[in-house]
């Protein structure tokens, strides 16, 4: 097992180092002059290289990457250009939206995905089935962000239940905040549940054409035992590598849902980066991201080996 | 000549027979025709002219004057439905597109090759992966702006990786067959064999994820637009249509309710097409999904 895991460590790590390649080089040729855009029009050429040779930006590429990739290990992101603060501050206050945010979408639509898959397993080709996956097929059509609206329209507009945005900040206590993402973390979790209940159902159809389901049945096993305890952990193995990618996916959602509910995360501020094309802001904003989607992938290879034992004994 | 020999004995009244029994890929079928006709038609017609803004007309609701209602600025969101289906549609095609030509080679080079080449690809599509459409985007739109032709290359590029991984893992099945090994005793070289007998026994394979694709390219420019990093204004788009609801659900809730459910419409049509698809050509594929 430690080759493996060493294996896909070693993968991990060069994917990271070569998409900070990759995001480095395409801020790179981007057009404009940081310093320029510091000093504003009015400044004179000589104080504007003077400035540059201060940000180092007149080393050669190489030694400005990892200069930048060094950073990055410390956390050090660089100043932003339009807030003039250190990026690791603007990110420190805005991932405490986002990160919750995420998760509590991640965990919702697990728990919405794992029981109707095995619901529908259970049922296969019945009514409920059908039914289930009806909504499933509903659900993987429909936009997060559109949804969203909806949402709002109803339990915001209409039923006043929650507040259509905003976020009150982890201060004034965590009910308000966990209530001002709860609408949110619906929205982006019923989508990427409609999917996942889809895999569950097909992984554990699959499983419980298996010899061993049939044994387990006939050595007495009530069905709904057999169901959750042998059929679900055995068709772990698909569920978690969509779980991986809808991670990724739930990241990515939040840069929009963030925008549709005002929530001050760190999609709202890449966005906003863009505008003012605050380029170090994106940079690091996307590298944070790339680094979140690749741990979480490392993260679902090892927990393979902890679901399926084959891959244990290997070598 | 080329082979086919998972389908063999099949005809194609066969396989008719079989597409007019499938429920799903009827519905499908059906509904992504209809969205095709209405984005063709609007090109001749629409009830209304969506680049005049007529503010006597504006944020009405539903009428037999406006089906749909009308925007802030007096549009007719049916016309503006009609003429965003082709901005959804071309930029998830030329994505699909984009994806397919260049994954579909690398994956059928990688899986024909082996060893390094087929190592190499993967851990590049690790990497690609790693960047989702909407961060891929977001970087792109940083360089030249936003834009529809920037989404469909950050989209596209996305997809890259999708069909370079599907290739590869069918045509990895297809390697090892003796009518290959038949093909390479005649002489014909990796190229030949991969063009004439590997791709159409995989066609089916990327059909269906195409389609995925395809819905999947629709739901992602619809999000672009929404953020304002997709189709720029006037071009109607359903994205920006949704973005313009948005701070107006209390007043004209219309304005986002119509142009969600085009977009929720068309992409459940994909989904039911490609599900067709898979059950018609190839039934084992009900098992692996």
């Amino acid at each position: 097992m430690t080759a493996y895991l060493l294996k896909r460590l070693i993968i991990a790590a060069v994917t990271l180092v070569l998409a900070s390649m990759v995001v480095f080089a395409v801020m790179e040729i981007l057009p404009g002059d940081p310093a320029r855009l510091m000093l504003g029009f009015n400044a004179s050429a000589d104080q504007v290289e003077l400035l540059r040779n201060q940000m180092g930006l007149n080393a050669p590429f190489v030694l400005r990457y990892l200069h930048w990739a060094s950073g990055l290990l410390s956390l050090d992101f660089g100043r932003s250009y339009t807030y003039s603060v250190p990026v690791i501050d603007l990110v420190r206050e805005r991932v405490v939206v986002s990160l919750p945010l995420a998760l509590i979408a991640l965990a919702l639509s697990t728990a919405i995905a794992i029981p109707v898959g095995v619901f529908s397993a259970g049922r296969q080709g019945r009514a409920g089935d059908a039914l289930a996956m009806g909504a499933a097929q509903l659900g993987v059509a429909v936009p997060n962000f559109w949804f969203a609206l909806m949402l709002i329209y109803l339990f915001a507009v209409w039923l006043r239940l929650v507040p259509a945005g905003g976020f009150p900040g982890w201060s004034a206590g965590a009910w308000p905040a966990v209530k001002s993402l709860l609408l949110p973390a619906v929205a982006l979790a019923l989508p990427q549940a409609a999917i996942l209940a889809r895999v569950a159902r097909s992984a554990l159809i699959e499983v419980l054409n298996e010899d061993y389901i049939r044994t387990a049945r006939a050595k007495g096993l009530p069905y709904r035992a057999v169901l959750w305890r042998h059929a679900l952990r055995n068709a772990m193995i698909p569920v978690l590598t969509i779980l991986g990618l809808q991670f990724a996916f739930l990241l990515a959602g939040t840069i929009i849902i963030e925008n549709v509910f005002y929530l001050p995360g760190l999609g709202r501020l890449v966005l906003q980066a863009i505008n003012q094309r605050d380029l170090i802001v994106v940079e690091s904003i996307v590298m944070l991201l790339v680094a979140a989607v690749i741990a979480v992938n490392l993260l679902v290879d090892f927990s393979y080996a902890v679901v399926d034992p084959r891959l244990r004994g290997r070598q | 000549m080329t082979m086919r020999v998972d389908l063999p004995e099949e005809t194609l009244a066969g396989v008719l027979a079989k597409a007019f029994g499938n429920r799903s890929f009827l519905i499908g079928f059906a509904i992504t025709l209809l969205v095709a006709a209405v984005a063709i038609l609007s090109f001749i017609w629409t009830p209304y002219d969506v680049t005049r803004l007529v503010i006597a007309d504006k944020t009405q609701a539903p009428s037999p004057a406006h089906w749909f209602g009308t925007d802030h600025f007096g549009r007719d969101i049916l016309s503006m439905i009609m003429v965003g289906a082709r901005n959804s549609i071309a930029v998830a095609l030329v994505a699909v597109g984009i994806g397919m030509g260049v994954g579909v080679p690398l994956g059928a080079f990688a899986a024909a090759r082996g060893s390094l080449a087929d190592e190499a690809l993967m851990r590049v599509n690790d990497l690609v992966f790693a960047f989702p459409a909407l961060l891929s985007a977001i970087m792109i739109t940083a360089i030249f702006g936003p834009g529809a032709v920037n989404a469909i290359i950050a989209i596209g590029i996305f997809n890259i990786p999708v069909f370079a991984r599907v290739a590869r893992a069918g045509a990895l099945a297809i390697w090892p067959r003796e009518f290959i090994l038949a093909a390479r005793a005649a002489g014909k070289g990796m190229t030949q064999i991969s063009v004439e007998h590997i791709l159409p026994n995989i066609a089916t394979l990327l059909l269906v994820q195409g389609t995925i694709q395809f819905a999947l390219g629709i739901l992602a420019e619809a999000g672009l637009s929404y953020v304002g990093l997709g189709a720029q204004p006037p071009m109607p788009s359903w994205g920006r249509m949704l973005f313009d609801a948005q701070t107006r659900m209390v007043t004209a809730p219309w304005m986002a309710i119509f142009p969600g459910m085009a977009i929720v419409i068309t992409v459940l049509g994909l989904n039911l097409l490609g599900d067709g698809i898979a059950d018609i050509l190839d039934p084992k594929s009900r098992r692996r999904r």
